[in-house]
């Protein structure tokens, strides 16, 4: 059984139509990514898999599920991290762990929110209000949310937006970590060498469709080119 | 701990800040502080003015009153010589006081030769405020106190064998009102309104309040989720939709009434200072509430309470941040002041029907009006009241609920499946 299977997916708001008739899937423990310019459709796709929007046409199965008839059950086993997500700022890190590992569990949270605490790596601080949090300390709390009750589908929408290059790495590093200990994880991102280092494999989609897909080095072989940014641009070209 | 007590507990921590909690607390002090001054006010009327007295006049009218002046006000100074007046005046002034009171030789001559006996009054007054004011007031009122004493004597010095009182009052009204069907014997229908006043007042401005406050917090909330873009996480948790607005409602009631209830101590206390005391007034002349109607009222503020919080959870979806939030409190408050300003000056059974229908209409408007349905046995119109507050909570919520599982929430559209396909067939 694959984790994600995508289905001749549209999504339409209105007259506009963000994504036109999408198909992939992916494997159990695989590292995926969507890949394309802003206003791609990327970050549309990833939210209807995590069940925030509704699909217009097409099937979405997450773990088997269908995200239309079922999105209760998808919820019990995902991870979602939005793109600028945001956490509540007069809460403290360790509360704000508190308060999302209460949803997944009704025993003790201690080794999910200790799970938490040690992938967001900040000391001390854990236990400051997060108003208080730079920019790179609240994407690790919240990276930490995403990872910590071993979600089978992470999906994870510009995990490294806005990060200096220290925290960036640091990321990268847990999310494949993350992969290894047996979670699918479903990136999307615009830095292509980023998503070249992370993922196993990769679609490139463009004005709502995917206009190429396969593993990096395959692409890159495929289309002549010394890294994805290249193929992306010799795909759009 | 289950999904809801999880969220509600998270949204009394956002909600219970100092920053929301102080400016209530504020105004709290400042309503008190007014009553405060209030109460000030109660006590200088107590206080005897303070005067000075010249009495040239040794005839018989002088004594009725400085007699009435010895006995209700404090005389600093007495003279008997028009020549001491500035000594005097500025005695009185030395000692705070309000007046000096110069009563002429000829005064009871004049009454005695049907001429109007005149007394100079030569006023200190420190202020234009209304403490300022009570002082040459309380002199005022003695002043036409003396005034009727020396009627009635003139009025039994010109006819031995007349009652003076009867002569003044020759006329006594015995009061019935009919109100509503039922006959409240020795009551004017002034006195009734007197009576009615602190429930026609105090109740409106409770809910307006609750429903301001909390109103605002629950717009909020759902706005700040947005705007700190912790909601898309919310929404993707194994929790239900159910459970996200119950948990936000409640939380938002909780701190709302938390709040008002501060905010009411305040008010409380400075609406104690300026009304009369209705409970007293309305149990003498069988106008007060039973236990049953008290249950009703509360029924009735806590259904139109549930029904104002859903109504602003509704708005607050549609709140892109906290700016925008701001702006959509607006028709909340103005549906919380228009039937507040109604049920204080008019009552329900009096407005033509359109308006009639457009105060039922309004949720808020029905535990406003209970208190005073009840007093006259109106239950049908409290009843009827509660259960529509109810279905138009239970619609409201429903609705909010739909919001939750529509893209409206995150995109601001709502776009049906069979409508999207029907735009792409054409």
């Amino acid at each position: 059984m694959k984790t994600v299977e995508v289905n001749d997916f549209i999504k339409s708001y209105g007259r506009l139509e963000a994504v036109k008739g999408i198909s992939f899937s992916i494997d159990k423990g695989e590292i995926f990514g969507l890949i394309g310019p802003n206003g791609a459709g990327k970050t549309t796709t990833l939210r209807v898999i995590a069940t925030l929007l509704q699909i217009t046409q097409g099937t979405i199965n997450v773990l088997g599920i269908d995200v239309k008839e079922h999105p209760d059950q998808i919820r019990k086993n995902i991870s979602y991290l939005p793109e600028d997500a945001g956490a509540y700022k007069n809460l403290t890190g360790r509360q704000y762990l508190q308060f999302m590992a209460n949803f997944f569990t009704n025993d003790s949270t201690r080794d999910m929110v200790e799970k938490g605490v040690r992938i967001a790596d900040l000391d001390q601080r854990i236990d400051d209000k997060i108003d208080t949090y730079s920019k790179g300390m609240k994407r690790r709390l919240l990276v930490g949310r995403a990872l910590m009750n071993d979600p089978e589908l992470a999906i994870l929408d510009e995990p490294t937006s806005g990060l200096d290059v220290r925290n960036a790495q640091e990321i990268r590093s847990i999310i494949k970590q993350t992969a290894q200990n047996g979670t699918t994880i479903l990136l999307s991102s615009h830095n292509m060498l980023e998503v070249e280092y992370l993922c196993q494999r990769i679609a490139l989609i463009a004005d709502g469709k995917i206009i190429e897909e396969g593993r990096p080095n395959d692409l890159k072989q495929k289309y002549k080119a010394e890294n994805i940014e290249e193929v992306f641009m010799k795909v759009v070209q | 701990m289950s999904p809801l007590g999880n969220i509600l507990k998270k949204e009394i921590k956002e909600l219970l800040t100092p920053g929301t909690v102080l400016p209530i607390v504020l105004i709290t002090l400042i309503f008190g502080s007014i009553g405060n001054t209030m109460g000030g006010i109660e006590e200088e009327i107590q206080q005897l003015p303070v005067i000075g007295l010249i009495n040239e006049d040794e005839g018989i009218y002088a004594p009725v009153i400085t007699g009435i002046f010895q006995n209700r006000s404090n005389i600093v100074i007495n003279s008997t010589t028009l020549s001491e007046k500035d000594q005097v005046i500025e005695t009185v002034k030395e000692k705070d006081g309000t007046a000096v009171l110069i009563i002429p030789e000829n005064f009871s001559d004049n009454i005695l030769t049907d001429k109007p006996g005149k007394i100079e009054v030569y006023w200190i007054v420190k202020g234009t405020g209304i403490m300022d004011s009570i002082p040459s007031a309380s002199v005022e009122s003695l002043l036409y106190y003396a005034q009727h004493q020396i009627s009635m004597t003139l009025i039994i010095q010109s006819n031995a064998s007349s009652n003076a009182s009867l002569i003044e009052n020759p006329v006594i009204t015995i009061d019935t009102t009919n109100l509503k069907g039922h006959e409240y014997p020795n009551i004017s229908p002034g006195t009734i309104t007197q009576i009615l006043s602190t429930q026609s007042t105090t109740t409106p401005i409770v809910m307006m309040m609750i429903i301001i406050i909390a109103g605002g917090m629950v717009i909020s909330s759902m706005a700040l989720e947005k705007e700190n873009k912790t909601l898309e996480t919310l929404l993707t948790l194994p929790v239900r939709r159910v459970s996200i607005v119950t948990g936000k409602i409640a939380a938002s009631a909780i701190v709302g009434l938390f709040l008002a209830l501060i905010y009411m101590f305040g008010i409380g206390y400075y609406m104690q200072s300026l009304t009369f005391d209705a409970a007293t007034g309305s149990t003498s002349f069988s106008l007060a509430l039973s236990n049953f109607d008290m249950i009703l009222v509360g029924i009735s503020l806590f259904a139109a309470l549930v029904a104002g919080l859903s109504l602003c959870m509704l708005l607050g979806t549609m709140a892109k941040n906290y700016k925008s939030a701001q702006t959509l409190t607006a028709p909340v408050t103005m549906m919380a002041i228009f039937p507040m300003i109604l049920t204080m000056f008019t009552d329900f059974d009096t407005l033509p029907l359109a308006l009639k229908t457009l105060v039922f209409a309004i949720p808020f408007s029905h535990p406003m009006m209970a208190q005073r349905a009840l007093l006259f046995g109106d239950y049908t119109l409290v009843i009827g009241g509660i259960i529509y507050v109810v279905i138009f909570s239970i619609i409201v919520i429903g609705l909010v609920i739909w919001v939750f599982t529509t893209d409206r929430l995150l995109t601001g559209t709502v776009v049906g499946k069979k409508l999207a396909r029907l735009r792409r067939k054409r």
